[in-house]
């Protein structure tokens, strides 16, 4: 199904040490040392959390806010290989390895934040089908396993023929080459299942985010407190997928010096105006249905929060992207785009920290230091990740180097 | 009391939403079926309490928690609005019947606060794991052998009372009162009930408790309003007051009668029954793709 005639993708060939690459890893040593603090002092030591506050940064951003973004990977896989839309197949890769990696780095976010670090694989042997943590942890930890099957063909197209494992291990390289020919095969036949897996399960967890917090109707301003909140979260998680692709598109071709695919990208972006455009309409529909519009103009800092989202975050790149000029021209594409993310983070930070007033608070909950870094720490690691992943495996597509020297 | 008031305005708005019919029904079906006046629970009759702290004394003894950071014998404590925490599963508070009296005609109001041992508690539908229980006798139990430290069940809980051990680096616990359930199955009482030395805290079958608290009312109408916090609360608790001004004024949440469990299990329940949704939405997509794939090779062939 991965055709190799369709697309090619190679390995990038860029030199993976810049001073950018620096820069992440000195993010990553500071997040590294509030890791090791908060298993010496506890959650208290190095977060804001409070009895009323707590879930804080970590909940909101590392894992709601990175659980969103990550929706790249079951919206081009739903395009390119449910629809078999071969155009797009040049951005599955990337879009699946944002996808894996982005999992992978909100489960250790999980591990670092719940206090009992090490039960954190209680759920699979204490079922409690009525929770919604359950079932989001439940899709959560088989859509990674299933990210991480998807990967196996571009560890195989790079390493078949070509396994040579350092010293003693060098004796098992015939053995792991045919291991290697047989996952492929397999997966060559089989891939189907997976992929229309992950589509069910993340359209599953997704809209189960949302539903996370229905249970606290006392505590979530009323301008986002819905019993909606589970189909908005999957409606702007499908919105969402695309624009992320295409921002990832230009992060790349910016720090590895390379072409833009703005056709594909620009083409792309055509489905975004659709899609954003119907959670706009549920969101505001909603609004007016709850006779929530009254808080609008309450100029707390929460409606103001609301504003921005949906002012900037929606009906601006809405408009945007409807024009073609701004789809082709590259400042207009990112720009939109970029807004779009922006505007479905800005949601999850708003739904689960500016939005959350729990009665009883003293202070409203703001992040430490020690909860920025480690947030901070978890993203440079995924991005430092990446590098490393499309510099060794076939994930971007073979395109022109920039020539600027 | 702004958010107050606005959460009643959002409750009332989702009862009346259409997508929340079915919900209420189902919230309905499940308090025919089941009897909470055989539970255990207790009455407080904050018009009685002291503030004597000598129950926030007991619950610390029976429950064995760290020490007090002040003595329970110190009232300076009621200067300010206390919540329970890691070290507390109860706390008493001062109110004023009439806060803007001049200081010698201030009567106080004292208020014990503590997990309310819902009818259908949110913490219990939230936790990931099952580490909270609702059992069969009215307490609402923890087990921290289950529990992964998530802390759902504190942004689930309307009364926001579970709190953790934060500066405990790796045990970690979920703290709040937890009705002295194991003095109870040994035919004890409460520590607290038990201590009270103006019996402001009446132990028994929540059935007769909300008699009880109905014949106060009807036999002292001046001394008490008409109102039992918790008979109806969030589906009704098991632990409920009496008081003498409206309970905004004493720290309560103005809150609806829909339990929050019902709003998240119904969802839960009809998506995911018998696992259907997710497997029909696997076979729809499943066709679909044959079908692309399909007309694919077909467009090719027409082309050769
Ligand atoms: S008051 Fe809160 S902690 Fe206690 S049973 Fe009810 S939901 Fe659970
Ligand atoms: S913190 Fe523990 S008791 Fe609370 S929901 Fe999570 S697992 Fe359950
Ligand atoms: S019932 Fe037991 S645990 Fe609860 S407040 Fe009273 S003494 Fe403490």
């Amino acid at each position: 199904m991965k055709g190799s005639n369709h697309h090619k993708a190679a390995p990038v060939d860029y030199p993976f040490f810049t001073p950018g690459v620096w820069v992440m890893l000195g993010f990553m040593l500071v997040g590294l040392a509030f890791v090791i603090a908060r298993y010496i002092l506890g959650l208290g030591g190095v977060t804001n959390l409070t009895n009323q506050y707590p879930w804080g940064l970590w909940i909101g951003v590392d894992v709601a806010t990175g659980v969103a973004l990550a929706a790249g990977g079951f919206t081009t896989a739903f395009l390119a290989h449910i629809l078999h839309n071969d155009y797009y197949e040049v951005v599955t890769r990337p879009a699946l390895l944002t996808a894996m990696l982005g999992y992978t780095f909100v489960s250790l976010g999980l591990f670092v934040d719940i206090g009992r670090s090490y039960n954190i694989w209680h759920p699979m042997i204490y079922h409690q089908p009525n929770s919604v943590l359950f079932e989001v942890a439940m899709c959560v930890m088989t859509y990674l396993t299933v990210l991480y099957i998807e990967f196996i063909p571009m560890v195989c197209e790079r390493f078949i023929g070509k396994v040579n494992l350092p010293g003693p291990l060098a004796s098992l390289n015939g053995f792991v080459d045919k291991l290697l020919r047989f996952a492929d095969k397999f997966l060559d036949k089989f891939m189907f299942i997976f992929i229309i897996a992950g589509v069910v399960l993340s359209c599953m967890h997704q809209s189960g985010l949302g539903s996370l917090l229905v249970i606290a109707p006392y505590k979530v301003h009323p301008l986002w407190y819905t019993p909606l909140l589970p189909f908005l979260f999957l409606l702007s998680a499908i919105a969402v997928g695309f624009p992320m692709v295409v921002f990832e598109s230009f992060l790349a071709s910016k720090s590895l010096h390379r072409e833009l695919e703005m056709d594909v990208l620009s083409s792309l972006a055509k489905f975004t105006p659709i899609l954003l455009g119907i959670y706009m309409a549920f969101k505001i529909g909603d609004l007016i249905h709850r006779g929530a519009y009254v808080y609008l103009l309450e100029g707390s800092v929460q409606s103001n929060s609301f504003l921005v989202e949906m002012i900037f975050g929606v009906i601006v790149p809405f408009a945007m992207l409807l024009s073609k000029k701004v789809r082709q021209s590259p400042m207009g594409l990112f720009v939109a785009m970029l807004l779009v993310v922006l505007g479905v983070a800005l949601n999850r930070v708003n739904v689960f920290l500016v939005g959350f007033l729990p009665a009883y608070a003293s202070h409203h909950y703001f992040p430490s230091i020690g909860e920025m870094a480690i947030t901070a720490g978890l993203i440079a690691g995924l991005m430092f990740l990446y590098r490393a992943c499309v510099t060794i495996f076939p994930v971007l597509p073979v395109v022109e180097k920039v020539d600027e020297k | 009391m702004k958010i107050n008031r606005r959460n009643f305005l959002k409750i009332t708005g989702i009862a009346g939403g259409s997508l929340l019919a079915g919900r209420e029904k189902t919230a309905e079906a499940k308090e025919t079926k089941e009897d909470f006046g055989d539970k255990w629970g207790c009455l407080i009759d904050t018009t009685v309490c002291l503030g004597c702290r000598k129950c926030e004394e007991a619950c610390n003894k029976v429950n064995h928690l760290p020490p007090p950071d002040t003595s329970f014998e110190d009232y300076t404590v009621f200067e300010k609005q206390r919540r329970p925490d890691a070290k507390s599963y109860t706390v008493v508070n001062r109110y004023f019947k009439e806060p803007d009296a001049p200081d010698k005609k201030k009567e106080p109001i004292f208020v014990k606060v503590q997990c309310m041992h819902c009818n259908d508690p949110a913490c219990v539908s939230a936790c990931i794991v099952g580490a909270l229980q609702k059992l069969p006798e009215g307490p609402v139990a923890y087990n921290a052998s289950k529990c992964i430290g998530c802390r759902y069940c504190m942004v689930a809980c309307p009364f926001v009372i579970p709190a953790y051990e934060y500066h405990n680096p790796l045990t970690p616990k979920v703290r709040k009162c937890i009705f002295c359930h194991e003095i109870l199955e040994k035919g004890g009482l409460p520590g607290c009930a038990q201590v009270c030395p103006v019996e402001a805290i009446t132990f028994g079958k929540r059935r007769d408790l909300v008699h009880l608290a109905h014949f106060k009312i009807r036999e002292n109408p001046d001394r008490y309003i008409n109102h039992v916090y918790g008979e109806e609360e969030v589906g009704g608790t098991s632990w409920m007051y009496l008081a003498s001004v409206p309970f905004e004024k004493l720290g309560f949440q103005k809150l609806g009668k829909l339990p929050p469990p019902r709003l998240t299990e119904t969802i839960q329940h009809t998506v995911f029954k018998g696992f259907v949704s997710p497997l029909a939405f696997y076979a729809l997509l499943g066709g679909v793709m044959w079908i692309t794939r399909r007309k694919k090779k077909n467009d090719a062939g027409k082309e050769e």
